[in-house]
C-alpha cells in the first residue's frame, strides 16, 4: 500500500462523482470512483482542479475522508459562501459528472498502524477530514492502538460526522471530546471555548507518554495548538500539522 | 496546463460588467476581494530603525526615517490593480508619496531599478516606470494605515504592471546600470510584467 | 516551532505543495528530506511552512524562516530553486 501511494508520478485524473450527501447544513461529501485510484494512506489530500469552457482554471487542495480502498474514495468540503470551489462541490457537481484531481499526496500528515501511538488527534472546523480517514482506518484493521479525538466545532449542529464519532465513540480505546465554541445545547455538559493548553493538558493527562500527535484545521487553531503541545513537552517530530488557511479549507 | 477536460457547470466567481469592460486587461476578472498574497511571514520592523533608501548609482545613497518619509508631500491617487493570479481590482484609493518626489534630487546614469523589501523579496523594475507620476510608496490604503498583511507600513505601488511588482514591505530601491531579476523573476514570472500584453511569465 | 503572529493565516504546510513539486521529484516530495542552509534543519519537506501558493511555492524552515525550497509556476514551465537547501534527499528503491 505505502509503495503506490508514495511513489509513482502524479498525474491529472477523471474521477466519477458516484453520490454526495450532506454532513451538516454547509458540509458535504462527495463519493468518487477512479478505476486506476491507488488505496491513499489516511492523512493524504487531493489536489482538485475546475475548468470553465474558456480555459479558466482554478484549484484546491481537499484531504480524503474515507479509509483507503480501492478505486475510491470520499472528499468533505465545507461550503465557503462566495467561494470559488466549493460553492461549485456543494452545489452544482452531482452524481455522473467527472473531477479532475491528482494525487494521494503528502506523505508527511499520514498515519498507519506501523506509526505507532497512542494517537492525539485535534481537528477545527472540517480540519476532522483527514483525521476521519486516519480513525475509519484503525476501525477498520481492527487496532487497538489507543487514540483521543479533541474536536472544535461551532455548535452541536456543525459537528461533522457527529452521529459515526458517537457510534465509534468508546470502541478498543477512542476516546472523543467534543468542545463547542460558539454555541451548545442547553444540555450540554462539555467544553464550550477554543483549544487551549489548560484543554489539552486535561485531555491528555490520561494518555500513554510518547503520544503522536496529529493537528489538523484553520491556520491559526493549528498553530496555537502545535504550540501548546511541545509548551506541554510533546517533542516537535511527535506533532504534526495540516493546515487549511483562514477559511479552513 | 494540458488537458481538454471541462468541468460542467463551472464559471468560478468572475463577474463580468459592461461597465469594467474596457478597464480590465486580457485574462483578468474583477474581484470585490482583496486577496492576500506572500511569499513570506510578514515583517514586523521596529519603527524608530525603519528607513526608505535610494541606492546603487545615485552618487550619494539617499535615506529618510519614518518620519522624515511621512513629512514629505504626498497624494492620494485611485487607481485599478492586477494580479498575475488572475483578479483585479478596481477603484483602489491609496495615499503615499510618489517616487518622481523620492528621486527629485537624484542624478543616475542608471536605467534599472531592484525594490527591496524587509523579508528579503526584491522585484525589478526599469527605472522609467517608477518615474513620471506611475510610482508611488504607499501608507494608506482606503484611508486608512496600510494594513501589515497587505505590505504596511509602506509598499511599493505601480499600478501599470503586476501587482508583484508593487513590493510590500518595501525599504528602498537600488538603482543599477542593468536589469537584474528580482524574487518572481528568477522563478519564471516576467521580467516586466505589462497586464496589458499579458506578460505574466518569462517568454511571453 | 515558527512563533505565531497575527497575519500566519495564509501560510500552510509543505504537502500543501507537494502535487505542484511532482513535476520535479520522481515521486511524490513531501517526504523528501531538506538540510536548511540558514541554520542546519534537518526535515521532510511536509514539516516546511509553505507560502506563495498562488504563484508557486516558498517553502521555508520553521526554525529559522529561510527559504529552503522555492518554484515558481509559470505557465509551462515550473521553475525550482533550491539554493536555501544544503541538500535534498530522497528515498529510492524499494
Amino acid at each position: 500500500m505505502a509503495g503506490t501511494a508514495l511513489s509513482g508520478r502524479l498525474s491529472w485524473q477523471l474521477a466519477s462523482v458516484v453520490a454526495k450527501h450532506n454532513e451538516t447544513p454547509r458540509v458535504i461529501t462527495l463519493r468518487l470512483a477512479s478505476e486506476v485510484w491507488p488505496e491513499h494512506l489516511p492523512g493524504q489530500h487531493v489536489d482538485v482542479r475546475l475548468t470553465a469552457e474558456d480555459g479558466y482554471q482554478a484549484q484546491r487542495s481537499y484531504s480524503i475522508a474515507s479509509a483507503p480502498a480501492p478505486g475510491s474514495l470520499e472528499l468533505t468540503v465545507e461550503e465557503i459562501a462566495d467561494g470559488e470551489v466549493s460553492p461549485y462541490l456543494s452545489e452544482e457537481l452531482r452524481p455522473a459528472d467527472q473531477l479532475e484531481m491528482r494525487g494521494p499526496i503528502g506523505g508527511y500528515f499520514t498515519w498507519t498502524e506501523a506509526d505507532g501511538g497512542p494517537l492525539l488527534l485535534v481537528a477545527g472546523g472540517s480540519g476532522i477530514a483527514p483525521l476521519m480517514s486516519m480513525l475509519r482506518y484503525r476501525a477498520a484493521a481492527g487496532s487497538d492502538i489507543p487514540a483521543t479525538l479533541l474536536y472544535s466545532s461551532r455548535s452541536w449542529e456543525e459537528i461533522i460526522y457527529r452521529e459515526e464519532l458517537d457510534r465509534m465513540s468508546g470502541d478498543a480505546g477512542l476516546r472523543i471530546v467534543h468542545t463547542l465554541t460558539r454555541s451548545h445545547p442547553d444540555d450540554w455538559d462539555g467544553y464550550t471555548r477554543r483549544i487551549d493548553t489548560e484543554m489539552l493538558e486535561a485531555v491528555t493527562s490520561s494518555l500513554a507518554a510518547n503520544q503522536l500527535a496529529y493537528i489538523c484545521g484553520p491556520t491559526q487553531l493549528v498553530e496555537n495548538v502545535a504550540n501548546d503541545l511541545v509548551g506541554l513537552g510533546y517533542p516537535p517530530a511527535r506533532v504534526k500539522t495540516e493546515r487549511f488557511g483562514p477559511s479552513g479549507g | 496546463m494540458a488537458g481538454n477536460f471541462i468541468s460542467r457547470g463551472f464559471r468560478g466567481r468572475r463577474r463580468e460588467d459592461a461597465a469594467t469592460a474596457g478597464r480590465v486587461p486580457p485574462g483578468q476578472y474583477v474581484t470585490p476581494d482583496f486577496p492576500v498574497l506572500s511569499a513570506g511571514p510578514t515583517p514586523r520592523p521596529n519603527m524608530a530603525a525603519w528607513d526608505f533608501a535610494i541606492t546603487g548609482a545615485v552618487g550619494a545613497p539617499r535615506r529618510w526615517s519614518w518620519e522624515e518619509f511621512r513629512a514629505l508631500p504626498a497624494e492620494t491617487v485611485t487607481v485599478d490593480i492586477h494580479c498575475v493570479t488572475k483578479w483585479s481590482k478596481l477603484d483602489t484609493t491609496w495615499e503615499g508619496v510618489s517616487v518622481d518626489t523620492l528621486l527629485a534630487d537624484v542624478k543616475t546614469a542608471g536605467g534599472w531599478v531592484t525594490a527591496f523589501s524587509d523579508g528579503g523579496y526584491t522585484t525589478n523594475l526599469p527605472l522609467a516606470d517608477l518615474t513620471g507620476g506611475k510610482a508611488w510608496v504607499a501608507y494608506a490604503y482606503g484611508g486608512e494605515p496600510l494594513a501589515p498583511e497587505h505590505g504596511g507600513p509602506a509598499r511599493l505601488l505601480v499600478p501599470h504592471l503586476y501587482f508583484w511588482k508593487s513590493a510590500k514591505w518595501v525599504r528602498g530601491l537600488n538603482v543599477m546600470t542593468q536589469d537584474r531579476p528580482g524574487f518572481w523573476e528568477s522563478l519564471g514570472y516576467h521580467d516586466y510584467g505589462d497586464p496589458w500584453r499579458e506578460q505574466r511569465y518569462q517568454g511571453d | 516551532m515558527a512563533g505565531s503572529s497575527d497575519e500566519t493565516d495564509t501560510r500552510l504546510d509543505g504537502n500543501a505543495a507537494a502535487g505542484l513539486l511532482a513535476d520535479i521529484f520522481r515521486c511524490e516530495p513531501s517526504m523528501a528530506v531538506l538540510v536548511c542552509s540558514g541554520c542546519g534543519a534537518v526535515g521532510p519537506m511536509g514539516s516546511l511552512l509553505a507560502y506563495g501558493l498562488e504563484m508557486g511555492a516558498i517553502l521555508r524552515c520553521p526554525v529559522c524562516d529561510t527559504a529552503v525550497l522555492r518554484a515558481g509556476a509559470a505557465g509551462n514551465w515550473l521553475y525550482v530553486d533550491l539554493r536555501g537547501a544544503v541538500s535534498v534527499r530522497v528515498e529510492i528503491g524499494e
